[in-house]
């Protein structure tokens, strides 16, 4: 089996999918509402890690300004909107059409330019400084080929941050069981089979050309939410670069 | 049409120091409020005076206000709580060296100072003497119309209106209220004995007497608390019957009394919402809560809200989210919560369990004071909750920036 870089790694299944959650992706007490509690979590990760790559000021606005920054699977543009008021010069890509309507009208509506693109990242050619992906590498059909078109599009001293669930017994009870089973998480929204642990991961990295820096869990509790975390047994978030 | 991060409705005292508290950390937000402060601001000491813990204190230290009103304020080095005029006194002292438990600020001089500061803040504009005509709540930010023509919008609005805020009431954001049936004499007095920092507090089943050190050591503020009838009768006496009840009330710590200042009246009341967030808008100081001034904790509760705000909003802007994002709300209304109704409902129970008349009551009150003079834990608790400090402490708070 040939594996040109025109490649697709989406899965029409799972596109079809969040295209039909997308009309109420930005609705904090919708079928999304798990998503934007995510969602500074992620951003502290994020952030932390913008920092430590490019030497930024913590106290900073706009640590990204000058920077291009890419997200794949954006979604309608939860993480693409955070990144932009950063500073970054942002594109996001997603492979559900309603999703990058939904998104391109929000930001237009909130004064952000974003260059949204229905579009699969292995069909791209540009470069950018900041590239990542939430939780999609589990959600695409060869996730090697997805970690290698990912790898092209990051330019010279750029930083990829990727976050996807661990297959764990507990991320199924958690994600799946309980998530998906009590409506927290839309149903369908995930295959555990398809969820890579952390060794897995590693070893996809390196096959890819990537060295995986830090690895944070993305952990759950009663008292302090979701918060980041050194248990990454249910979900984890990671910063790579080219090796 | 201007375009800001934050949009503050109401320039009082919370108001202009959210403001700052902002701009501190370079976020832009503009100040509206209908009352121009520059003709009201005093020269001459007005009565109105405020006791800021500690830890409040900090967070003027941290906007930079607070070394220069350090010289006018005066500690409080001890708070001493009886209950009637004989009672004997729960004292909690605090060492030399610690932060005081508090320091007593004329209101004038927080005025002077906040005013001073806004002039020149980068990041503030000014919109005083100015009314907000419209407000819409859009999903996507606030946009005001106000009389002077121009249009202001903000991804969140914050509400600084103090205790009878209009727009509060115009989101529907419900306020749990009852009246106490009772008021304070607010005055201040010069006394032929030297205070030495100490603050007094009696309690009777009318209400308490507080006396607070103010500066030079020959002054104190008095705050009296009485049912209305009584009240109102008081206001009523000439002079020297008025200074003679004080005298009997305070049982002559202080030795002789004049005024240093004209009396005062203000009703009581207990407010609480449950809520203080709605879609892109915050309640901020009283007008979120009201309480009992019982233990002056109404105003730094509001400080408390200030810092808890900035905390959150200064957070939120360095991961670049919407600062109307419905997770920075739900932090601010986790964080403020717990705090407000635990300070809320303590006042509340201080003045019932003080409120109760009869000997049976007062044998418990007083079995009360004194178990809480000789366990030392609880003692502490008191009076680290009298310096603000207890509860998951914002930095400003700890003196310090975001």
């Amino acid at each position: 089996m040939s594996k040109a870089s025109t490649t697709t790694t989406i899965d029409a299944a799972e596109a079809a999918h969040f295209g039909k959650l997308a009309a109420d992706w930005w609705n904090p007490k919708g079928s999304s509402a798990m998503l934007h509690k995510l969602n500074p979590v992620r951003l502290e990760f994020i952030r932390d890690a913008i920092d430590g790559h490019w030497s930024a000021d913590g106290s900073s606005f706009r640590p990204l300004t000058g920077k291009t920054a890419l997200d794949v699977g954006c979604g309608a543009g939860l993480l693409c909107e955070p990144l932009a008021r950063l500073g970054a010069q942002m594109t996001g890509v997603d492979a559900a059409p309603e999703s990058i309507a939904i998104a391109a009208t929000h930001a237009a509506e909130g004064g952000l330019a974003i260059d949204y693109r229905c579009a699969d990242v292995a069909g791209m050619a540009e470069q950018f400084d900041l590239v990542t992906s939430m939780e999609v590498i589990e959600h695409v059909t060869d996730p090697a080929d997805f970690l290698a078109a990912l790898r092209d599009r990051l330019a010279d001293g750029g930083l990829m941050v990727l976050s996807t669930p661990n297959r764990t017994p507990k991320s199924r009870l958690a994600m799946i069981t309980l998530g998906e089973g009590l409506g927290a998480i839309p149903k369908g929204t995930h295959d555990w089979d398809k969820f890579l642990t952390p060794d897995e991961m590693q070893d996809l990295l390196r096959d890819a050309g990537l060295v995986a820096g830090e690895m944070r869990g993305i952990a759950f509790s009663a008292t302090a939410g979701l918060h980041l975390s050194d248990d990454l047994s249910l979900n984890y978030i990671f910063t790579a670069t080219r090796a | 049409m201007d375009s800001h991060d934050i949009i503050i409705l109401g320039g009082g005292l919370i108001g202009q120091t959210m403001a700052l508290a902002l701009d501190v950390h370079g976020l832009k937000s503009v100040v509206i409020d209908p009352v121009d402060p520059a003709g009201t601001l005093t020269t001459e000491f007005d009565g109105r005076v405020t006791a800021i813990s500690s830890s409040s204190w900090k967070m003027f230290d941290a906007i930079g206000i607070g070394p220069r009103m350090r010289e006018e304020a005066c500690p409080i080095r001890r708070i001493e709580v009886r209950d009637g005029a004989d009672g004997r006194p729960l004292d909690f002292e605090t060492d030399d060296m610690a932060d005081p438990l508090g320091l007593m600020l004329e209101n004038r001089v927080l005025r002077r100072e906040l005013w001073a500061m806004i002039q020149k803040a980068p990041h503030v504009t000014r919109k005083f003497g100015v009314t907000a005509e419209t407000l819409d709540r859009g999903d996507h930010r606030v946009t005001a119309c106000l009389s002077d023509g121009t249009t202001v919008t903000a991804p969140l609005l914050l509400v600084c209106e103090g205790r009878y805020s209009s727009t509060r009431d115009a989101v529907g954001i419900n306020v749990a209220a009852w009246d106490y049936a009772s008021m304070s004499i607010v005055t201040a007095l010069d006394h032929a004995i030297p205070h030495q920092n100490i603050a007094h507090q009696i309690f009777y089943p009318g209400g308490p007497v507080a006396l607070l050190p103010m500066n030079p050591g020959t002054r104190s503020a008095l705050v009296w608390s009485l049912p209305d009838d009584h009240a109102k009768a008081a206001m009523k006496l000439g002079d020297r019957a008025f200074l003679a009840e004080v005298s009997r009330v305070t049982a002559d710590i202080l030795g002789d009394l004049s005024f240093a200042a004209p009396r005062a009246l203000y009703p009581l009341h207990f407010r609480h919402t449950a809520k203080m967030t709605e879609k892109r808008l915050a309640l901020v100081g009283d007008a979120g809560h009201g309480i009992h001034p019982i233990a002056g904790q109404g105003f730094n509760l509001g400080l408390r809200d200030v810092a808890v705000m900035a905390e959150v909003l200064v957070d939120g802007a360095r991961l670049g989210l919407d600062l109307g994002d419905a997770q920075l709300l739900a932090r601010y209304q986790r964080w403020r919560a717990g705090d407000v109704m635990a300070v809320t409902f303590a006042c509340d129970s201080l003045v019932r369990l003080f409120g109760l008349p009869g000997k049976a009551a007062r044998a418990v009150r007083r079995f009360g004071l004194d178990a809480v003079q000789r366990a030392k834990p609880v003692k502490d608790l008191f009076m680290s909750e009298a310096r603000g400090e207890s509860g998951n402490l914002p930095m400003m708070l700890q003196g310090l920036r975001v």
